[in-house]
């Protein structure tokens, strides 16, 4: 059996090693990114590549000691520098003495037999493209449930009573999720996960800022490298909005672009007619539509250098301006440490509580009249 | 009056100004340049542009402040690709609309987006589109167009004969045409350096912090990527699994395959800017290249708004004696 592994983004690995042992591969699970990842992933890569690169790097040179023969990717048609990714990892991992293959995905809108031949190579067992279809749907389905309950804990965790009771049984169910296999057993999984979550006591009076989170995919979906933003926003009592997840963002780029990935095209349109290739359009656009749902702030997200992320900071000051809506950046890279990230995000929360305040009015302590304000408290 | 055209003297300017002045003056309009960079246009950019953004940016932003109040109009270009297969570095993609959004008191900007991938008369279409928004008639335009294309051509000429961008552009635009300049005579220099970057960090005299003046006070002759034949570029081999999506960066790497099967230059010198978003790669296969091959040096530089004079003097007179003396003991031996 060939040994594969693949990159680690959030909790999808889980869905991702159901699929590959089904198809009949080894899986060596990439571990969480560390510290030790990082260091490794420094010291190979470019200086100027961007944070994603350093971690992928890392997270390889963490698994190919142990006998990895496949690397599974995805690609990209540029102009982002994600796209060439896979070609430099591979040039890379050779002249360390590494001899890994690359599967690359590319979108197979574009390459459609490209895909199908990747297929081929990662399926051993030689299931037939029916067989393989239905692992596929399984897998999927599994991603969806991940993500619905990543998306359930951004809601629950600023509500909660007991801090950290929402971290605490998100992990316990998605071990649920995890050892689900079957279609029926995940579905089970799933439904019972949602009911777990949700008989987390919660205060339902508290006020609570809500806050968009746009940027670039990677930093966006993998909380180590985000130095876990929203479980952080979480406990300062935001609700967080992810404009992207795994699932969603697939279907944009393999299928047909839903309806939801043509309304934040459009919404960028007056500000961004071009498409720049990563995630600079769709910050935008995404900045726009959370403005006009009545979110209070965003969140951008980029890696240090990322060029359409840069593009698209240059132009959200406007945005923020006309839309009137606070927007805070944050370029990460290996340099960046928590508490500084956490210090700033004090400061961001705080405006954005002061704002609702002074908006609701009546429902926040400070737009109440001085002699009711302890009545507000009780 | 006539309408005065402002053109930023940075980024696509190296390459492309001849057409578009000729393109321009056609029409009848005054166009006027920002000149060289400056301390002062410099340090316009940086107060105006995004931190992150690399050097390059930076002085385009410098550039378009200090236009900004000689003239009517602005012209910034949108390139995406203009060979059919690569496109610009993303920063080009969207700068209409950073210069847009994040500068005041602008004259309008005319931005025309020439994608040749959309058909064959894509180059004409962005020209009227220009045109029209200047208020002039069809008639002019199309005599206009096709000065610049006679302009681009003997552009290019004159950078395949030797010569290089800024050079070319003083011949072509304030000479007496390109017609009938010869080829360049070589410069007395022991040395060849090959000088390999994008041409607006290369051929700006500032930012470059006089990178190839000083290569030939210390007697040594420069190539630079726009020197060497462009179709054996095109054609050259490499054993990449996909092409590089940028334009410069994809024709650098091919130069770098080029110089080092053809051979005849005694060092190869890579000029970045700090945090510049496709040398981060570029860099690193270029360094990978060089390392397999050890037949010729190879030295990367990294510009940013802090360099220094003096730093830099030092690292290429160490480069320079380095490659002198490995040339000498190869002649010895």
């Amino acid at each position: 059996m060939p040994k594969v592994t693949f990159p680690h983004v959030a909790e999808s690995y889980r869905a991702f090693k159901m699929l590959m042992e089904d198809l009949g591969n080894e899986v060596i699970l990439p571990p969480r990114p560390g510290r030790h990842t990082l260091d490794l992933g420094v010291r190979h890569a470019p200086e100027f590549a961007c944070f994603p690169v350093k971690i992928l790097l890392g997270t390889y040179l963490e698994t190919c000691p142990q006998g990895v023969e496949l690397i599974i990717t995805s690609g990209g048609v540029g102009p982002c520098r994600a796209g060439h990714y896979a070609q430099l990892h591979k040039k890379i991992l050779h002249s360390l003495g590494y001899q890994v293959d690359f599967v690359v995905f590319e979108p197979p809108r574009l390459y459609p037999l490209d895909f199908l031949h990747n297929i081929r190579r990662l399926n051993p067992h030689r299931l037939s493209y029916r067989s393989i279809y239905e692992c596929i749907r399984r897998a999927w389905r599994k991603l969806q449930a991940l993500d619905d309950l990543e998306k359930l804990s951004h809601r629950i965790r600023p509500r909660e009573i007991k801090r950290g009771e929402t971290t605490r049984t998100y992990r316990k169910v998605l071990a649920w999720i995890d050892q689900a296999y079957t279609w029926r057993e995940i579905e089970d999984a799933s439904i019972s996960a949602r009911q777990a979550m949700f008989s987390i006591p919660q205060d339902p009076y508290r006020l609570i800022p809500r806050v968009g989170i746009v940027g670039e995919i990677y930093v966006l979906l993998e909380p180590a490298s985000n130095l876990e933003i929203e479980e952080t926003l979480g406990h300062l009592g935001v609700e967080v909005e992810r404009s992207m997840f795994l699932t969603g963002w697939t279907r944009d780029n393999t299928w047909t672009e839903t309806t939801e990935g043509l309304t934040v095209k459009d919404a960028a349109l007056p500000y961004l007619p071009e498409l720049l290739g990563g995630h600079g359009r769709d910050s935008i656009g995404n900045t726009i539509l959370y403005a006009k749902r009545g979110f209070d702030g965003v969140i951008q997200l980029a890696p240090f250098t990322c060029i359409p992320e840069i593009v698209a900071r240059t132009i959200l000051p406007r945005v923020s301006r006309d839309y009137n809506i606070p927007v805070l950046t944050f370029f990460l890279d290996e340099q960046t440490g928590k508490a500084g990230t956490a210090t700033r995000l004090e400061a961001f929360v705080d405006l954005l509580k002061r704002r609702k305040s002074k908006q609701v009015g009546s429902d926040g302590i400070e737009g109440l009249s001085w002699h009711r304000r302890r009545i507000g408290k009780y | 009056m006539t309408v005065r055209l402002g053109i930023p003297a940075a980024l696509l300017y190296y390459l492309h100004y001849p057409a578009w002045h000729s393109f321009f003056s056609a029409l009848g309009v005054e166009v006027v340049t920002s000149g060289e960079t400056t301390r002062d246009i410099l340090d316009l950019g940086i107060r105006e542009a995004l931190a992150d953004a690399c050097v390059p940016v930076k002085v385009y932003f410098g550039h378009v402040m200090a236009l900004r109040e000689k003239v009517d109009y602005l012209f910034i270009p949108r390139m995406v690709c203009t060979n059919g297969e690569t496109t610009y570095c993303p920063k080009f993609l969207g700068m209409p609309d950073m210069i847009r959004h994040s500068l005041t008191d602008l004259p309008p900007i005319i931005d025309v987006r020439l994608d040749v991938r959309e058909g064959w008369t894509a180059r004409w279409q962005a020209c009227r589109q220009a045109g029209r928004a200047l208020g002039a008639d069809a008639w002019t335009i199309n005599r206009a167009f096709f000065k610049a294309l006679a302009a681009e051509r003997c552009h290019h000429r004159l950078l395949q004969a030797g010569y290089q961008p800024p050079e070319a552009i003083k011949i072509i635009v304030h000479g007496r045409g390109g017609r009938r300049t010869g080829p360049k005579a070589d410069p007395p220099g022991d040395l060849v350096f090959a000088v390999l970057g994008y041409p607006y960090a290369v051929h700006d005299r500032y930012i470059s912090v006089g990178l190839l003046p000083k290569l030939r006070k210390m007697g040594v002759r420069v190539l630079t990527a726009e020197n060497l034949p462009y179709k054996a570029l095109m054609r050259q081999n490499l054993d990449f699994d996909k092409r590089l999506f940028w334009t410069y960066s994809d024709l650098c790497i091919r130069a770098t395959e080029y110089i080092f099967k053809k051979g005849g230059v005694d060092g190869i010198i890579h000029l970045t800017a700090f945090g510049c978003g496709p040398d981060s790669l570029l860099d690193k296969f270029m360094e990978m290249k060089a390392r397999k091959q050890r037949s010729i040096p190879f030295m990367s530089l990294t510009i940013d708004e802090q360099s220094g004079e003096a730093g830099m003097v030092t690292r290429l007179e160490a480069f320079v004696d380095m490659v002198r003396r490995k040339k000498g003991a190869a002649k010895g031996a």
